[in-house]
């Protein structure tokens, strides 16, 4: 399989007539405060350096104003970067023409968008093929492929609706099946989820979820949310004006916040659904009869625990080796001890 | 008594005019110079416009010849077609019955065919200035005070230089009609294409939509409904027109009208203006109508 993923390097965004200018000052140190106030510029990103796994879902957490939506236009360049690199498959994307731009754009980049950003004069169906109609393939096909992905997307039987007969959540699923038609390695998720009612949003979650397991996609997904982060999230990146205070997996970020303000985040956090069984095994009750499988959440080892009645337990991988062992008291100690920073 | 005259120097009570010589040579060097252009390329610019001119008497001759049992009914699907309603699809058969009876179809005729062939122009030429001027903030400062000009300018006042360029005629009364009525549309199109939602616009960015993509498949469709605002506001300023550009030569019911005018023939002008009005209000009926019609899609909201 080729490698999808995608490298940023030292990507800095200053707003304003001449960013370029200010670069210098703020790489050596200047403040986001100064910048406004001395040069009535904005920073937007700061020195951001993430890598973002191929085929895997690298989630960027931040409230609003972090910058978390520009560095999202900047994979597929929407936004020119101030200095820094983009680098797939070995190309820097902040260097391309307008030309290889577009093609990269159209062949290798989807996106969805929090405010759906469909067109209101199109159906279902031509707004789901836009994508590839913009590619040049034939209307035939076109239609195949978006009724293919509409099906998928449980949107059969709205193909000729307009956008603004449906519901948000439909909207917006309207706007994943016109981003999975277009057949991208990297899927583009700008707050995909945000504008919609807690129980849609989770539904959509569970749809991108089971898509992702047989599609395999580089998925960039923006969210102000933690535990959509922790939820979709295999790497979580959090940012705060504009630069990258921590990242890692989600146990990593809920098991060590990197300061007050990311465990301040996570206080609120459902541990026991976060942390899987791996992280906090020893060898104690490496030998007990009952077992639970590696990468198990600590909720469902509780449940177990309380189900059966054991105490121990052993925790096996997938060849039903075991790999450790878990008690019920670590479990539960785990599950409550709450993030200090 | 002393009043302020007699206190204030003389050149704060007398405005400082240039001289009354310098104020002839100045008239005469302009008139001169554009007389001069007119000998020069009069006969170049006529002949740019000559394809229109034959286009115009052609169409104006095809609507006058066609029988008028068969006219009624084109008028009556075309309006069928854009405005889907049987009142006005009714209104007008009876309007053109009534024009007809009193003496006015071949003026009528005449009117329409200005009115089309004008209308025409306007979109072909319009639309496409109206695009150029969404695209530039620059283009836009440029073209909006020419539009101020030519909407503000008294009609009149341009008859002189088309009346010397091309002389009386249809071609010289199709370009002050067009002059007039062109600037809704092209402003129209501008603020329809730039009011497109920017978040449509940064879809079709990222999906690798190419200029003209966006432009064909985005933004144009998205400003059809401003845009044919623009196409209603041209065609009712091209029928406001055609009686001052009968002034130089355009025929119809609009030359009644002066003709009215000049001889204080009442009923003769109230008939002709009538018949205009009659026009107008079904143009006006069947373009919203169409308008609203491309809207369609926004009809229904979900709630």
């Amino acid at each position: 399989m080729d490698d999808n993923s995608i490298e940023v390097k030292g990507l800095y965004k200053i707003f304003g007539p001449h960013g370029e200018k200010y670069i210098k000052a703020v790489q050596d140190g200047m403040s986001k405060d100064e910048l406004n106030a001395k040069h009535n510029h904005v920073l937007g990103l700061k020195d951001i350096n993430i890598h973002m796994p191929s085929a895997k879902i690298q989630v960027i957490m931040g409230l609003s104003g972090s910058g978390k939506s520009t560095m999202i236009r900047h994979i597929n360049r929407l936004i020119e970067p101030t200095a820094g690199e983009v680098i797939y498959q070995g190309n820097d994307i902040c260097q391309m023409s307008k030309a290889d731009l577009q093609e990269f754009r159209r062949h290798k980049t989807a996106m969805v968008f929090q405010k759906f950003a469909l067109l209101p004069h199109r159906t279902v169906i031509d707004n789901t093929l836009f994508g590839i109609e913009l590619q040049g393939i034939g209307r035939a096909e076109c239609e195949e492929q978006a009724r293919h992905w509409l099906k998928r997307v449980g949107l059969e039987g709205f193909e000729d609706n307009y956008p603004n007969q449906l519901s948000g959540g439909m909207q917006q699923r309207v706007g994943l099946a016109r981003a999975l038609t277009n057949d991208a390695d990297i899927l583009l998720m700008d707050e995909a989820f945000s504008a919609l009612d807690p129980l849609i949003r989770m539904d959509m979650q569970s749809i991108l979820l089971e898509l992702q397991e047989e599609l395999h996609k580089t998925i960039v997904f923006i969210t102000h949310d933690l535990d959509e982060a922790l939820r979709l999230g295999d790497r979580i990146a959090i940012l705060r004006d504009g630069a990258v205070i921590q990242q890692g997996t989600g146990q990593e970020i809920v098991l060590n916040p990197a300061d007050a303000y990311i465990s301040d985040f996570v206080k609120e956090v459902n541990r026991g659904r976060v942390i899987q069984v791996d992280t906090v095994m020893t060898e104690k009750g490496k030998r007990s009869k009952t077992s639970v499988e590696s990468g198990t959440s600590l909720e469902n080892v509780a449940k177990m625990f309380s189900d059966t009645g054991e105490n121990t337990a052993k925790v096996v991988d997938a060849d039903g080796k075991a790999i450790g062992g878990i008690t019920m008291k670590a479990t539960i100690n785990a599950m409550v001890t709450p993030a200090t920073h | 008594m002393m009043g302020l005259k007699d206190v204030l120097p003389d050149v704060m009570t007398e405005f400082p005019e240039m001289g009354r010589a310098d104020i002839r040579d100045f008239k005469k060097g302009i008139d001169g110079a554009f007389k001069d252009f007119v000998r020069e390329y009069g006969e170049l610019i006529e002949g740019f416009f000559y394809p229109l001119k034959i286009f115009l008497s052609w169409f104006e001759r095809l609507l006058v010849a066609t029988p008028w049992p068969l006219m009624i009914i084109i008028f009556a699907v075309l309006v069928w077609l854009g405005a889907r309603s049987w009142v006005i699809v009714v209104g007008t058969i009876l309007a053109s019955l009534l024009i007809g009876y009193l003496g006015m179809w071949e003026d009528m005729m005449k009117t329409l065919a200005l009115i089309s062939v004008s209308t025409f122009v306007c979109i072909a030429v319009g639309i496409p200035i109206g695009i150029l001027m969404s695209k530039s903030d620059r283009m836009q400062s440029i073209i909006v005070p020419i539009l101020d000009f030519m909407q503000t300018i008294p009609a009149f006042v341009y008859l002189i230089p088309v009346m010397m360029l091309l002389g009386i005629g249809k071609a010289p009364g199709l370009i002050a009609v067009c002059i007039y009525a062109m600037p809704p549309v092209i402003r129209l199109t501008d603020l329809g294409i730039r009011l497109v939602d920017k978040d449509v616009l940064e879809a079709a960015d990222a999906f690798g939509a190419s200029p003209s993509q966006k432009m064909f498949r985005v933004q144009l469709p998205l400003a059809l409904p401003n845009l044919f605002a623009g196409v209603n506001q041209t065609i009712m300023m091209a029928l406001a027109m055609v009686v001052v550009a009968s002034l130089i030569g355009a025929q119809g019911l609009g030359s009644n009208v002066l003709k009215a005018v000049n001889n204080q023939y009442l009923t003769l002008g109230i008939m002709n203006g009538s018949a205009i009005v009659a026009i107008a209000i079904v143009f006006d009926r069947v373009s919203q109508k169409f308008g609203k019609r491309l809207q369609k899609h926004s009809e229904t909201v979900h709630g």
